[in-house]
């Protein structure tokens, strides 16, 4: 409270040029790189009418190509989601050897290009990669199929959940479990009944995050899936295909979906911001000397 | 309940929490784990709870009841375990806080729902919130928090009680009624209680027995007078209470600081060129005038009359600062100003040698 009349302070003691350009740099730079890109997305998507902008949704690619983002982010969220909860009680729970080489792993696919994840997947499971001529001699084809897709978009959605809910683990400590645990429960009641109830926002707002990006990714998915159309293509490989051959319309129809996504995911992510911000202050609060 | 540690040392890493360390608790007895930070007192309460495993060693056992538990885990060892920052279930209320110790026990041993309520309605009566039932830990200031931190734990009715630095977060006043009150439960609900403090007073005041542990050993196990007055070691002496250190030196059996003699040891010391003598603050007596003892000059630097005693610090002719505490009619007697000069003269010492203590 303090911090904050503080600062306004502070805001009100720069004379009124400084706030007013200040101010309108940010709103200016908004509009014209986020707010009117969204925009034209929209206005192209219903340029030629309500009809031609559904029609683009009856064509037999476009739906394969939501199915398919649909299934990928169906598949990957869920694992990244079990994984992530399970790096993150491992890392804020207890001490073990090669702990921060974990982190640093989990992070990895932040750091690369999503082209390289794709290619890397080209390499082990490829024709010509490591494992190509096992899989072949079994009939499993996993690059240039549904297989490979899924597995580039795990790859690449893979720290969202994990990195969201470790500072929070952390920060919450473990006294709560031993507690649960010193009073007879067991493993799985403690994680059902204590630790989960206590990052169940901050498991939401990476599952929202982690969703986003398995349905948008791009970079990855395309080098793995070789854009066979009504087969292997997602939904923004079909919108990249869509404008390659200058229509724009159905194009755009697919990419408001994206953006719709988009959108809601920020609502969300506001929402929960808020309710986290109660989680994290209250389990500071229950840590600092009271008075009373 | 009755327990018995042997031989348990803890290591983490190149840290050593614990060094080979045996302790028999009686049964129905509140023993005091008293150190400061890093002593290894909360660690080996957390051995006997089973939330740290000691380090692998034949000899090593704890024992509950002359039975060993080492392989038994937390859960199975019927404690109650209370965290200093009360480690309460969020986003529980209270009611559903002390429940949860029997709402999760097998089906087959689960008490009805009736009475789950009567249980935590008569220990919400025992820690007297009633009426607290619907709240949620944030709503309750500190000291309630950790009243029912302790029903929970009360709640499955453990063989002994476990209490982590409980008051540690508190101010003063609410951990003073605390304390009391924690004394009176623990004779009405005749359990075992181990209490982990870094608050010599608080130690003092509550126990049975008191543990002084320093640097992952135990210095002194004994009644509270007992190591207040016959302290084992200069850690003991220094760790309760005030003390004034003199470096003076043994002659033929009475210690010696600056050629006065210091009375009221009555053991036999060798005598030694070098001995560290502690005395407390009061007991060392202040005169105007150089009385038939020998006496030492000392400037008054400081005179502090908030408490039942006044706590004056002067200055020895060696520049060394020692702090006296005198009743307020002797001050009132002395007539004390800053800058005066007088006598004091110890009357009580305790004397350590180097590498022989008595």
């Amino acid at each position: 409270m303090s911090v904050n009349a503080k600062d306004l302070q502070k805001g009100r003691n720069d004379p009124l040029w400084v706030r007013t350009t200040v101010i309108s740099i940010s709103v200016a730079f908004v509009a014209l790189m986020l707010v009117l890109p969204l925009g034209v997305i929209f206005y192209e998507a219903f340029r030629k009418g309500l009809s031609a902008y559904l029609k683009a949704f009856q064509d037999r690619n476009a739906v394969r190509a939501i199915t398919m983002t649909c299934l990928a982010a169906g598949i990957a969220v869920p694992l990244n989601l079990v994984f992530g909860i399970a790096a993150s009680w491992a890392i804020a729970k207890f001490d073990f050897r090669g702990k921060g080489l974990l982190i640093a792993l989990i992070d990895l696919p932040f750091a690369i290009s999503p082209v390289i994840s794709g290619l890397i997947y080209i390499l082990v499971f490829g024709m010509q990669g490591w494992f190509g001529k096992w899989l072949e001699a079994h009939g499993i084809q996993i690059i240039f199929a549904v297989p490979g897709i899924i597995l580039a978009t795990i790859f690449v959605t893979f720290p969202f959940v994990a990195r969201e809910l470790i500072p929070l683990m952390q920060e919450q400590g473990s006294e709560e479990e031993w507690a649960a645990i010193s009073l007879g429960a067991n493993g799985w009641q403690t994680f059902w009944r204590v630790t989960l109830p206590n990052i169940k926002w901050g498991v939401l707002y990476g599952v929202l995050l982690c969703n986003a990006r398995a349905m948008g990714e791009f970079g990855a998915v395309s080098v793995v899936s070789s854009n066979i159309r009504g087969g292997t293509n997602t939904l923004p490989l079909h919108i990249d295909a869509l404008y390659n051959d200058y229509n724009s319309v159905a194009a755009f129809a697919m990419a408001s979906i994206l953006a719709l996504l988009g959108v809601v995911t920020l609502v969300g992510k506001s929402l929960l911001e808020r309710k986290l911000e109660q989680e994290s202050i209250s389990s500071l609060e229950s840590k600092t000397t009271e008075v009373s | 309940m009755s327990i018995e540690i042997k031989n348990i040392s803890k290591t983490f890493g190149s840290f050593t929490a614990l060094k080979d360390i045996s302790l028999k608790i009686e049964n129905g007895e509140l023993i005091s784990l008293l150190g400061p930070s890093g002593s290894g007192k909360t660690t080996l309460l957390r051995v006997i709870a089973g939330m740290e495993s000691p380090d692998p060693n034949p000899d090593s056992q704890v024992l509950f009841f002359g039975e060993d538990v080492a392989r038994r885990p937390v859960g199975d060892r019927k404690v109650g375990f209370v965290f200093q920052h009360y480690a309460l279930f969020k986003h529980m209320s209270v009611f559903e806080n002390i429940a949860f110790g029997l709402r999760v026990r097998p089906r087959s041993q689960r008490p009805a729902e009736s009475a789950i309520r009567d249980k935590v309605h008569s220990l919400l009566n025992l820690i007297q919130l009633e009426g607290f039932g619907n709240r949620f830990p944030k709503q309750l200031s500190g000291g309630q928090r950790q009243r029912v931190a302790l029903a929970r734990a009360l709640a499955i009715e453990p063989q002994v009680l476990l209490l982590d630095e409980p008051f540690g977060a508190l101010d003063a006043k609410v951990r003073k009624g605390l304390r009391d009150w924690l004394r009176s439960l623990h004779d009405e609900l005749n359990t075992t209680t181990i209490l982990v403090t870094h608050d010599q007073e608080e130690a003092l005041e509550v126990s049975d027995r008191v543990v002084v542990m320093n640097q992952a050993k135990i210095e002194q196990v004994g009644a509270p007078d007992d190591v207040f007055h016959h302290p084992a070691s200069e850690f003991v002496i220094d760790f309760l209470g005030n003390v004034n250190v003199f470096h003076g030196r043994v002659n033929q059996g009475q210690p010696v600081l600056e050629n006065i003699q210091v009375g009221g040891s009555s053991e036999t010391i060798p005598d030694s060129e070098k001995a560290n003598v502690y005395v407390r603050p009061n007991d060392i007596s202040i005169d105007r005038t150089p009385t038939g003892k020998s006496n030492m000059a000392a400037t008054v630097t400081r005179i502090n009359r908030a408490g039942v005693q006044a706590k004056i610090s002067l200055e020895l002719s060696s520049k060394e600062e020692i702090r006296v505490d005198v009743s307020m009619e002797q001050l009132q007697e002395l007539h004390l100003q800053l800058g005066d000069s007088v006598f004091v003269h110890p009357n009580k010492a305790r004397v350590f040698v180097p590498d022989f203590t008595i």
